[in-house]
């Protein structure tokens, strides 16, 4: 702060009070509303305080939504995802940092379009591959290898076409539908990571490269010794968020499991309530307990890696 | 130990070609100097020789074999950064064992190299440090340090004192020239900095914009420079340089003469080292005294003579001053020719004596 | 352009840059192109050869009345969403960059609501918002049914609005902010030198610094909003009342998993790819063009 500004002082505090009060409210009113009883949660407006019904309430919700199940699914599948993505991203953006190659660019941008479209926007597609996931390496297979009588049938030479041999590979059938891989594999697929590590591995000085070359050091050595122990808060913060981003995936998990000991916590609270605003209101002090149990684990995960999230950010956003 | 030769070496960026067919040969543990100014080459010759740059044409051998395909480790030497490039997340025993980590060499073994090494550079207190909690001397050391540890063949040194202050600068090269003295290896030695250049080298590749200017000992260069470029780069402050015409084979300007051969052509650059002008009551010339330099020891008289810029160096404790008319004496004996298109030397007159001529024309 | 290091090794680097091509060519590329293929044939519904219709599919789409219901409704969404979001969040890190005292404080806390799901946040929100229970609805008892989401379009509305802004203002803070910290203090010095206050520095200085920052917000936010506000539909309005939440993601959904019509739901598909495709071209080309500037 350059001047002495008190008038401004006092209203920015203000302003920024207002602010902590409608980020922290809402938390706080799913805290409160989780701890009182059903009569009471339904009065209007509810009591501002807790009530005394807190563990009865997480208690109940547990048993009844079978979170321990929930959770441990959550769980592996965040935790994966999070490790998948880490490590392939580290090593596609290695490759396409610290090598050249004539291909590298037309890579770099395939991996990078996929940026753009998020998961929500293709998943009728995305869930037909899900269903048989060796689908498109046969597909891709199969259009190569009938490439020519393909285009002879396009072009109009359907006899010619014919006369070629058909050539069908067949692959088996791997449905992921139900399972952990069917969870964690589309999610590790976009390029977040890759991006932000190949931001970080730009800022490595050359002269350090250099520096390993004349040590003896290869590609590999450099990875595992430098790069990786240097990278310690860009991992951090890529960590936190991709965990948080699957663990609080809703759309694809709802698709892609209908057995219930597969499906996730972040799921579990479309369970909590019968049906939209129009129909019956749920049992609001219940729910309120299963939505802040939800809630809390990405929250604790966010406000301990704090510290390196915001840092890693303001380094890759340089 | 080892020599290396460079035969018509030549290096491109694509269509732009930055190093133009250069010959050199380096002596078994002879340290040399390549000198030249921002972009001239030089680094980049240097990287050719690591193997940090490929060759685009000619050859590079070492210890009399051919290194242009062979990777930066297989080549045998060690090079010190101009930033030191040391890795920030080691500590600097762990920076200077590196390479050995990398050759497998066994834990004991590489501790013992490490801490006989760390007594040379004077670090042995900082080995568990971080690069970060070191000053830039300190980090030079390191840097140097992780260079001897692998007992190379050559050493190579990328500009290395350039981000060090003047007073470090002095200490480090000193260091530098007592681990020559000790380790007898063959040095390359990148510098922009002339004084580095004098003070270190046994000798000196001159280099301007892709080319060798001259290659010679200190001394030669200094006293017989090879062309216009190393005469003007080499010495500070620079020669002064009078234009001169040519006829009879003699080069001649405002009553100064040297001769210069037959082969000459008509224009010429006749020059004179400000320490070579002499100053004092009865010389034959006059210089209006425009500007004055006082450096402690000695002072510099900035002036015009003959149309061109003129600078005399004497002591301190003459009294000059400024706006002053004072005369000056150019010996015969001191002067040095070059052609003034191609810029090659000519001649030059040193013969030792520093008398003026009795009378001038 | 500066120099950069490389290795020799064209195999590792191959090795090392195919899982993920492998990845995003199964997850990605492959449905992606098999959503156009759908899109432009009909499948049977009891299995058999797709059967080419051309643009049949897009034509049923882009004259259905109800599509355009969920265009107009995801566009205003987004539009209202972003503006909020992105005021709020500018804002907030104006403030918080001043650095008085106990900014850390609220820098940590503004930032928690990124952390809650969509659905969550859906939720509390819902429940806060409910017409029969909550806070808000406190207000009809002075004003008897002025607040009814579930059956007021334009309650449903505000309430998802409210919801997916509280969430992305978070996000976008935390940007905003980082953007705030990267300008250099000599500069904020020197204007003040010159003169300027904390507000004009503000305008002046600071605003216009940030539009790298700006147009990249904005951008992820509008694609955030076609995309992340599935959850927050879900669980509160399920597109209703009378479709006046029934944004496009949420209509593929109904239409291609509940309805099973999955030319339908993959025309839908393609037309959103489009639109959230030129959306981010669209930033990155502009934003290449203003950060060339400095």
């Amino acid at each position: 702060m350059i001047e002495r500004t008190p008038i401004l002082d006092f209203f920015t505090h203000l302003a920024m009070i207002i602010g902590l009060v409608l980020a922290a409210l809402p938390i706080y009113i799913v805290f409160v509303a989780s701890t009182h009883d059903l009569p009471t949660v339904n009065q209007v407006p509810m009591p501002l305080t807790p009530g005394a019904d807190a563990w009865k309430n997480y208690a109940t919700v547990w048993t009844k939504s079978d979170f321990g199940t929930k959770f441990l699914n959550s769980f592996i599948v965040a935790s994966l995802v999070t490790l998948g993505k880490i490590a392939i991203a580290a090593i596609s953006a290695f490759s396409i940092v610290f090598f050249n190659y004539r291909l590298k660019m037309v890579f770099f941008w395939l991996i990078f379009v996929t940026l753009m479209l998020p998961l929500e926007v293709r998943i009728v597609p995305t869930y037909a591959v899900a269903a048989n996931a060796l689908s498109p390496v046969e597909g891709l297979a199969n259009l190569i290898l009938n490439g020519p009588a393909n285009l002879l049938a396009f072009v109009g030479l359907d006899g010619v076409a014919r006369a070629m041999p058909q050539l069908a590979i067949k692959l088996p059938e791997w449905n992921l539908l139900n399972s952990y891989t069917g969870l964690i594999l589309p999610l590790v697929a976009t390029a977040t990571g890759t991006f932000l590590y190949r931001q970080f591995f730009m800022s490595i000085p050359p002269e350090l490269v250099e520096a390993a070359k004349m040590d003896g050091a290869g590609p590999l050595r450099f990875f595992k010794d430098v790069l990786i122990p240097l990278s310690r808060t860009n991992m951090a913060a890529l960590a936190t968020i991709m965990f948080v981003y699957a663990w609080n995936q809703y759309l694809w998990p709802l698709l892609i499991t209908t057995k219930p000991e597969m499906t996730t916590a972040t799921m579990q609270l479309q369970k909590l309530v019968p049906g939209p605003l129009f129909g019956q209101p749920p049992v609001w002090n219940e729910a309120m307990a299963g939505t802040l149990i939800v809630m809390l684990p990405p929250l604790l995960v966010v406000v301990f890696m704090q510290r390196y999230f915001v840092r890693g950010l303001i380094q890759a956003d340089k | 130990m080892a020599e290396i030769n460079i035969k018509g070496v030549r290096k491109s960026y694509g269509k732009t070609e930055v190093v133009h067919g250069v010959d050199a040969t380096i002596a078994n543990g002879e340290f040399v100097v390549i000198l030249g100014p921002s972009g001239c080459g030089k680094s980049t010759l240097l990287r050719m020789i690591a193997g940090l740059e490929d060759i685009t044409s000619g050859t590079i051998s070492i210890e009399g074999k051919v290194v242009n395909t062979l990777e930066p480790r297989e080549r045998g030497c060690a090079m010190v950064f101009q930033n030191y490039a040391l890795y920030p997340h080691f500590t600097v025993a762990e920076n200077i064992g590196y390479a050995l980590k990398v050759a497998g060499v066994a834990k004991a073994e590489r501790m013992r190299r490490i801490e006989e090494v760390a007594r040379i550079v004077g670090l042995e207190t900082f080995l568990d440090r971080k690069p970060g909690q070191l000053s830039g001397g300190q980090r030079q050391r390191v840097a140097m340090g992780r260079a001897m540890i692998r007992e190379p063949k050559v050493f190579l040194f990328d500009e290395p004192l350039s981000n060090l202050d003047a007073k470090l600068r002095m200490q480090m090269r000193l260091e530098i020239r007592k681990l020559h003295q000790r380790l007898a290896a063959t040095s390359v030695f990148v510098t922009h900095d002339q004084v580095e250049a004098m003070t270190l080298a046994d000798r000196i590749i001159v280099m301007n914009a892709g080319n060798i200017e001259q290659v010679g000992t200190p001394t030669e260069v200094y006293e017989r420079p090879g062309s216009l470029f190393v005469a003007g780069f080499i010495g500070a402050p620079p020669m002064n340089l009078i234009e001169a015409k040519v006829s009879d084979g003699v080069a001649s300007a405002n009553g100064l003469s040297i001769g210069v051969g037959s082969s000459a052509g008509p224009a010429a650059m006749i020059g004179i080292r400000p320490e070579d002008v002499l100053i004092g009551a009865g010389q034959p010339y006059q210089i209006r005294v425009e500007f004055v330099e006082k450096l402690g020891s000695i002072q510099l008289l900035h002036g015009q003579f003959a149309g061109r810029d003129f600078i005399v160096q004497c002591a301190a404790t003459e009294a000059v001053r400024q706006g002053e008319t004072i005369p000056i004496g150019i010996p015969d004996g001191r002067l040095h020719a070059f052609d003034a298109k191609s810029g090659a030397r000519l001649t030059t007159s040193l013969t030792g004596a520093r008398q003026v001529p009795a009378a001038a024309e | 352009m500066d120099r950069r290091a490389t290795f020799k090794g064209t195999w590792i680097a191959a090795a090392l840059i195919a899982p993920q091509l492998v990845l995003v060519f199964i997850f990605f590329y492959w449905p992606a192109a098999q959503s156009l293929y759908w899109a432009l044939t009909l499948e049977p519904p009891f299995g058999g050869g797709n059967q080419f219709v051309g643009l049949q599919n897009f034509e049923a789409v882009l004259s259905d009345k109800l599509y355009w219901n969920s265009v107009r409704v995801s566009i205003l969404f987004a539009v209202c969403s972003t503006s909020l979001t992105l005021i709020v969040s500018l804002m907030l890190a104006a403030f918080v960059d001043r650095r008085l005292s106990g900014y850390q404080v609220y820098r940590f806390v503004y930032f928690w609501p990124y952390a809650i799901a969509a659905p969550a946040v859906g939720l509390a929100f819902r429940f806060i918002f409910a017409p029969d229970a909550g806070f808000v609805s406190a207000i009809n008892k002075a004003f008897p049914n002025l607040w009814n989401p579930a059956l007021d379009g334009w309650d449903a509305f505000i309430l998802i609005v409210i919801a997916n802004s509280w969430k992305m203002i978070a996000y976008s803070f935390i940007f905003f902010l980082a953007g705030l910290q990267a300008i250099p203090r000599t500069i904020t010095e020197a204007a003040a030198m010159d003169g300027a206050g904390v507000l004009r520095r503000l305008w002046d200085l600071q605003l216009p610094l940030l539009a790298p920052t700006f147009f990249f917000l904005l951008v992820i936010n509008i694609t955030e909003s076609f995309v992340d506000s599935f959850g927050i539909v879900d669980i509160t309005t399920g597109g209703g009342p009378a479709r006046a939440t029934d944004l496009m993601v949420y209509k593929i959904y109904s239409d291609g998993f509940k309805g099973l019509d999955y030319s339908l739901a993959a025309a839908q598909s393609i037309v959103l790819m489009t639109l959230v495709i030129t959306l981010t071209f669209v930033q990155f080309r502009y934003v290449e063009r203003r950060v060339h500037y400095k």
